[in-house]
């Protein structure tokens, strides 16, 4: 029996669906360059044309036909020889459109095997964000902002290759760089492309994570039912009514929070978060009115706070906010939890106040879609700068 | 337009009367009966005949429901599974084509367990446009979790119709039912039928329950939302075990009906006709039941055995019953008022469903499949004999083709 290499591209719906696609033909087609067959296929159940939403392709290689076969025998691979995270938020872990609970992006790696991840942190400043595994693991980054195109506008700022040329570095085993650079050429047409490759080949370096690190959190399951146990008829018990917000410093109840899915938390959508200046809300109710996930609670003080495990990072909240500086998107890797930014201000206001400057300070640049005419043109040039 | 009958009728209790009516009609007079709530109607010859009727007792004042024409029968079985979400007890109907262009409505109805009835004004599918009995209309939903029901006469087209409701809304069933009536045959032809009065109706028929599944501001619930292939097989075997549940329902049901109206129709699946000693036997679907009766009574003069087996109950198939009575007989020949192209020996839809059905017998009769009485041409009796005396040389162990077309241009 031969040997069976399976890979997947985990990315975000919309923004990275040709870019995953891209790097999984590419795995698909390196190999093949070296007389391995191989196949490549985006998961059936995700709902990649959503924003945001995780996703993910896979790439099966084999040494031969027969082998193959037992990686195309499953729906999706039970374990993979590398991880490709295409976007460092995803590191707190992927909750897909098809998938009940949230999964660790680490979760399919085998022992030693590699998470690669487009990033412009330090290894120890991403490590804390992923779930704990039992076994070690190597951890890459290959140095750039994570790549997130448009619908109709495909960003091509060489992540692709750049991955490619990093898995050769890796997993010499599945394909090694000159396989890669013919794919390339074949593919692409494009020798600036092919060095793009050749120096990730050459920067990539590895770090190894032990089970003591990471985020100790139990990542949050859902048992399924069996079919008795379901209502008939497909009828959906629908979400109970919401309750009171109670103030925890007063111990006041007041506002609304209105009820939410419990299976379903849409967090693991979201690349940015909106962080609210309490002290410049003026309580408008623009940003509760609009946003398309009725996230925001109510608090006992007429307050509108981002629920953050139903926020899914959209932005419009900051887009309506008539107040300068009162709602900022912020990147995720800034945040560790989800818990509310309103009660943090209410028990502490100063500590809160020193934290939003910092979060802030630096107006964060937006990390998904293009907003106007031009904006490719003018990311790419800087882009190539940060990656060096 | 939605026509919304203000005034609720006076309901005198009628005692039992016989009316000279055709089967449409009598399909309408149950749903004045049955207190039918919503009933949609588009028209499509012969279905058309029950909305014309219905249309005639709602503006006499004999029946009071809202009675909707919609713009085509997509729109007319989507309005009526809302509605008996909603609580309603519904009708609606179709035929040939017209039930086909509604097929995705009628494809949901089962997975959404709504208990609605329906006629099936049984027509030959276009092109080319033919308005004569052909059963590939009704058959088309055989494999989606709808109960079929064949009849043969006016009085058991509403003791049906009477019958289909208590079946589909019991809670342990909850999936529609279409009740089958040949066109012209039975849609057309008037014949004097027994109209039970309402007490005893209101006694044989409970109130439609939909308890947790009823869509209502009181019982929040979300009704068919996207699912994937974490969810769908456990749907599908929900789906499976309510049909499942049906023949025990129909089963107490026919009980429930003789008791109350003295009306005894045996067993509820499938009648059998001078069977007690017959060497072969006939089986066969709807009204072609008159020619073959009629047939074999010839026959049984002139010395031959056989007998007759008339299909009520298609869904839910009573396989194991009908293999143990059709294990009695030399031979069997099945006669299909459809057609199923490609099908295992070219056969029709009900000789390959009674062949699947005999599959467990260790002696198995013979069995000649016969595609008779397309787009409603007549099964003459000596259509009928020919056929017998085919299956006759097949209990003798004549070899011939396994599907034969009779009454055929040849």
């Amino acid at each position: 029996m031969g040997r069976l290499f399976a890979v997947e591209i985990v990315y975000r719906g919309i923004f990275q669906k040709k870019l995953a696609a891209n790097i999984s033909r590419g795995i698909v087609l390196a190999a093949h360059k070296e007389g391995k067959p191989g196949i490549s296929f985006g998961r059936y159940g995700d709902s990649p044309e959503r924003n945001g939403i995780p996703a993910k392709y896979f790439a099966i290689v084999a040494t031969d036909e027969t082998t193959l076969e037992e990686g195309k025998a499953k729906y999706e691979p039970k374990e993979v020889d590398v991880t490709i995270c295409v976007d460092d938020t995803l590191f707190k872990g992927v909750e897909s459109w098809a998938w009940y609970g949230l999964q660790p992006i680490n979760k399919l790696l085998k022992p030693d095997g590699a998470l690669i991840v487009t990033s412009l942190k330090e290894p120890e400043e991403l490590i804390p964000l992923a779930h704990r595994k039992e076994a070690p693991y190597k951890l890459a980054v290959l140095k750039g902002t994570p790549s997130f195109s448009g619908l109709w506008v495909y960003k091509d700022d060489h992540t692709d290759v750049r991955i490619l040329g990093a898995i050769a570095r890796l997993l010499p085993e599945l394909f090694g760089l000159a396989s890669v650079q013919e794919t390339i050429r074949d593919e692409w047409h494009n020798e600036l492309k092919a060095t793009s490759a050749l120096r990730a080949f050459e920067r990539i370096g590895t770090a190894t994570v032990t089970p003591d690190q990471g985020n100790p959190q139990e990542p949050y399951k859902f048992e399924m039912p069996k079919w008795t146990e379901m209502r008939e008829g497909i009828a959906i018990p629908g979400i109970p009514l919401g309750g009171k917000v109670k103030d925890p410093v007063t111990g006041e109840e007041g506002g609304w929070r209105p009820g939410r899915n419990t299976t379903f938390k849409k967090w693991a959508t979201r690349t940015m978060r909106p962080v609210v200046d309490f002290e410049k809300c003026i309580k408008c109710t623009l940003c509760w009115l609009q946003c398309p996930d009725s996230c925001f609670d109510v608090t006992p003080d007429g307050y509108y706070d981002a629920n953050l495990e139903a926020c899914c990072g959209c932005g419009v909240c900051e887009a309506v906010c008539p107040e300068k500086d009162c709602v900022t998107m912020v990147n995720e890797t800034r945040f560790e939890d989800n818990s509310s930014q309103w009660e943090a201000w209410r028990k502490e206001p100063a500590a809160y106040d020193t934290h939003l400057a910092e979060w802030i300070k630096d107006r964060p640049e937006r990390s998904h879609g293009f907003r106007f005419k031009g904006q490719y043109q003018q990311e790419l040039p800087n882009e190539f700068a940060r990656q060096g | 337009m939605a026509e919304v009958i203000a005034h609720t009728p006076e309901r005198k209790p009628a005692t039992e009367k016989t009316s000279l009516i055709t089967g449409s009609e009598a399909i309408a007079v149950a749903c004045k009966l049955a207190d039918v709530d919503v009933i949609t109607g588009y028209p499509i010859r012969p279905y058309d005949t029950v909305m014309q009727y219905i249309a005639k007792l709602v503006s006499n004042g004999e029946m009071d429901c809202e009675y909707i024409i919609a713009e085509g029968e997509h729109s007319q079985f989507e309005i009526v599974k809302h509605a008996s979400a909603c609580g309603a007890r519904v009708f609606c109907g179709s035929s040939g084509v017209g039930w086909m262009y509604a097929m995705e409505a009628l494809t949901v109805t089962p997975a959404l367990r709504i208990p609605m009835v329906a006629m099936v004004g049984n027509r030959a599918l276009d092109d080319p446009g033919a308005f004569g009995v052909e059963h590939n209309d009704a058959l088309a939903v055989r494999d989606l979790g709808w109960q079929l029901v064949w009849v043969d006469n006016a009085q058991e087209a509403l003791d049906t119709a009477l019958i289909a409701y208590r079946v589909a809304e019991d809670r342990r069933v909850f999936l529609p039912c279409a009740i089958s009536c040949d066109g012209a045959f039975l849609t057309h032809s008037q014949a004097l039928v027994k109209i039970p009065s309402q007490e005893k109706v209101d006694e044989f028929l409970p109130r439609y329950d939909r308890g947790d599944l009823l869509l209502h501001p009181d019982n929040p619930i979300t009704v068919a939302p996207q699912a994937n292939e974490d969810w769908l097989m456990e749907i599908r075997r929900q789906t499976a075990a309510g049909m499942e549940r049906s023949p025990q329902v129909i089963r107490e049901a026919y009980t429930k009906f003789r008791e109350i109206f003295g009306r005894d129709y045996g067993n509820p699946f499938f009648d059998e006709y001078m069977t007690d000693d017959a060497d072969v036997v006939i089986v066969g679907m709807g009204t072609l039941s008159n020619p073959v009766r009629v047939a074999i009574r010839e026959m049984r003069k002139e010395g031959k055995k056989v007998g007759f087996v008339r299909m009520r109950w298609f869904r839910p198939f009573a396989a194991e019953e009908l293999a143990k009575s059709l294990s009695r007989f030399k031979a069997v020949g099945i006669i299909d008022r459809d057609f199923s192209l490609g099908a295992p020996h070219s056969s029709g839809v009900l000789a390959t469903e009674v062949r699947a059905a005999l599959y467990p017998l260790a002696n198995r009769p013979p069995l000649l499949a016969f595609i008779c009485g397309l787009g409603g041409r007549e099964v003459t009796l000596p259509d009928v004999k020919n056929m017998t005396d085919k299956v006759y040389a097949a209990a003798a162990g004549k070899p011939q083709p396994s599907t034969q077309w009779i009454g055929l241009r040849e």
